[in-house]
């Protein structure tokens, strides 16, 4: 039962449903191991943008802020989309390589420790 | 002349002779919420009355305690009692309490008025209907208590707008909305049984005994006339929880769910209390995991005892909760210090001392996982960069947190669930969260995440900037950032007259 109501068939109204950002979707973007930020970060970004402006332009404004961000060797990061294994193709649009309304994309840098080693 | 009842009469006439037959209506129809839960009730006049109060008496005893109350306050106020407090810090964990839990006592106002009318039994309606009183009686008494604070304080000016519109408010507010907008059997084990039977200790304890450390007398008197009514929430909680196990056993397994989620929900509710507990009492009473350890394991492991002779298990995700009590102030501390630019009150660096207390408490977790980050927020503090994150961070779909909670074997991992339902993926702090999603995903497709509402243009904007000052009605520079260099603080450093 999707909902235990009072109504039959009740049906709750999707409040993020995509149309609803204008035209945008949204993409999580966390950095693991890397505790400096409590949370992953969400951005509301066109689907048509490709990975390399979300990576270049959308995300260092936050992450910059970590000592560290300017070492991450963009070719060796390993990338997790929505849980699974993922090989970004830097030219190609979000939507086009899965990267869809609500995906959650982590990258790993298991080089870098964190500050003091800590992981944070 | 009449003769004069005596009380066992007097309160029978005044409760259960409330009630009466339905001869030419249908009874389902005047109690329409009383069968979709699946709860079986086969006989209500098995109901104990928790309180045996009538209502006469039920205001005869109040109003005498608010004669006391209000002489109390009206002291504190004449003597600037505000001017005891340990440390202007402390104020801020008060700002918490107004705009996050007095507004929930209204909401439990609403809630058992609502019950009161639904319920077949008229005993639990007088009960429900009593203790909807108190909840009203509260959240009035709390605004009081804390009004002197506003003449002097920043941050307290706007506590009910704030309360449905701020993004870590929507915690609060969404917890008791799921409540509220479920029927009336689960209402009662989420909020009479779960809540105030079992989590109310490890909320108002700590609030009540912070006040009482930090010199705050108007919030622990509050506290001290709230305390029978407390009393009587807890018997209303038990009667309900034996009542629905005793009266069916097809009962059992349903309680059992409502258990395990609101249990759940009320731990992740209470991180709040925990990093008041562990960071904003200047005067530290315990720490939240000493006070987990009393309020919960051992007073709710009695409990449960008590409850397994009906097959009542301890509620899932118990193993969990346990290692989490390690973990959870850090966390949620860290990601107000950085976002205390969006924050309603100030937010801070713990001093040398502090972080040698959480060390203390904490052994095993705290100079591995902890002190680093705070480490670095003075590193960066001291280069002039004073941390505020950049960015709005993910939301948990079911309980409205930031994902801020990882892995508890992996605490330098965020802990990351999600799921797909009708084609949207929707994301989780915790398998925690994400069942009680699963289980009833039609409810929380409408949660009202604050992060996304910024994003869909609901809140004003177009900055957050505009969002905090506009929507939200935050004075900026004012109410927020850092507690070194606010108002706040000049003002306390003027009254005392240090420099």
């Amino acid at each position: 039962m999707p909902v235990n109501a009072i109504t039959p068939d009740y049906k709750g109204e999707v409040l993020d449903k995509q149309e609803n950002f204008n035209g945008n979707q949204v993409v999580y973007v966390g950095w693991d191991h890397h505790m400096m930020f409590c949370a992953a970060f969400a951005y509301p970004v066109p689907p048509e943008m490709s990975f390399k402006t979300l990576l270049h332009e959308v995300i260092p404004e936050a992450f910059s802020l970590h000592e560290e961000f300017s070492s991450v060797n963009w070719e060796t990061t390993e990338w997790l989309l929505d849980g699974q294994p993922f090989i970004p193709q830097m030219d190609v649009s979000l939507k086009e390589q899965g990267v869809n309304h609500k995906s959650l994309l982590r990258f790993q840098t298991p080089e870098l420790k964190g500050f003091q080693n800590a992981g944070v | 002349m009449a003769k004069k009842l005596n009380i066992k009469d007097k309160y029978r006439l005044l409760t259960r002779d409330l009630d009466w037959d339905f001869s030419y209506e249908d009874r389902k129809e005047a109690f329409p919420f009383e069968e979709f839960e699946g709860i079986k009730i086969t006989d209500w006049s098995k109901w104990e009355d928790p309180f045996r109060l009538t209502m006469d008496s039920y205001w005869k005893y109040q109003a005498e305690k608010e004669k006391k109350l209000y002489a109390i306050f009206d002291a504190f106020s004449q003597n600037n009692g505000h001017l005891n407090v340990s440390d202007p810090r402390y104020v801020n964990a008060i700002k918490i309490f107004l705009t996050g839990v007095s507004p929930l006592e209204y909401q439990a106002y609403q809630g058992f008025a609502h019950v009161g009318r639904q319920f077949g039994g008229v005993g639990a309606r007088v009960a429900c209907q009593m203790q909807s009183l108190d909840e009203l009686r509260h959240v009035q008494t709390q605004i009081h208590a804390m009004s002197h604070y506003n003449k002097f304080f920043d941050g307290f000016q706007d506590y009910s707008h704030m309360h449905d519109r701020v993004w870590y408010l929507s915690v609060p507010k969404s917890f008791f909305n799921d409540a509220r907008a479920a029927g009336p059997f689960e209402f009662m084990i989420a909020i009479g049984f779960s809540f105030e039977y079992v989590l109310t200790n490890l909320l108002f304890v700590p609030f009540m005994s912070g006040a009482a450390h930090n010199g705050d007398m108007a919030t622990v008197t509050f506290g001290f006339s709230a305390q029978s009514d407390e009393a009587r929430h807890m018997t209303l909680g038990l009667e309900v929880i034996k009542f629905l196990l005793e009266q069916h056993e097809d009962n059992v397994p349903i309680v059992q769910k409502w258990i395990d989620k609101w249990f759940w929900r009320g731990s992740r509710l209470l991180t709040i209390v925990a990093m008041m507990m562990d960071y904003m009492l200047p005067n530290k009473v315990m720490s939240w995991k000493e006070a987990w350890e009393v309020y919960f394991e051992e007073a709710g492991g009695a409990l449960f005892k008590d409850l397994a002779r009906y097959g009542i298990k301890m509620p899932k995700y118990a193993e969990t909760i346990e290692k989490e009590k390690e973990h959870i102030s850090h966390q949620a501390w860290w990601t107000f210090y950085t976002h205390g630019h969006a924050a309603g009150f100030h937010t801070w660096i713990p001093t040398d001392e502090e972080l040698d207390w959480l060390s203390e408490k904490y052994p095993e977790t705290f100079d591995k996982y902890y002190r680093p980050r705070w480490e670095l927020a003075k590193k960066m503090e001291a280069e002039g960069k004073r941390f505020y994150t950049k960015a709005l961070p993910q939301l948990c779909t079911t309980c409205q947190i930031p994902m801020l909670f990882t892995e508890m074997d992996d605490p330098t991992q965020i802990c990351y669930r999600d799921t797909v339902y009708n084609g949207d993926r929707y994301h989780f702090c915790s398998d925690g969260c994400k069942d009680i999603f699963e289980d009833e995903p039609e409810k929380y497709v409408q949660s009202w995440l604050p992060v996304h509402q910024i994003f869909q243009g609901n809140c004003g904007g177009p900055d957050v900037e505009n969002v905090l000052a506009d929507f939200y009605r935050m004075n900026l520079g004012a109410d927020n950032m850092d507690m070194t260099d606010s108002p706040d603080e000049k003002r306390w450093k003027q009254w005392k007259g240090v420099a």
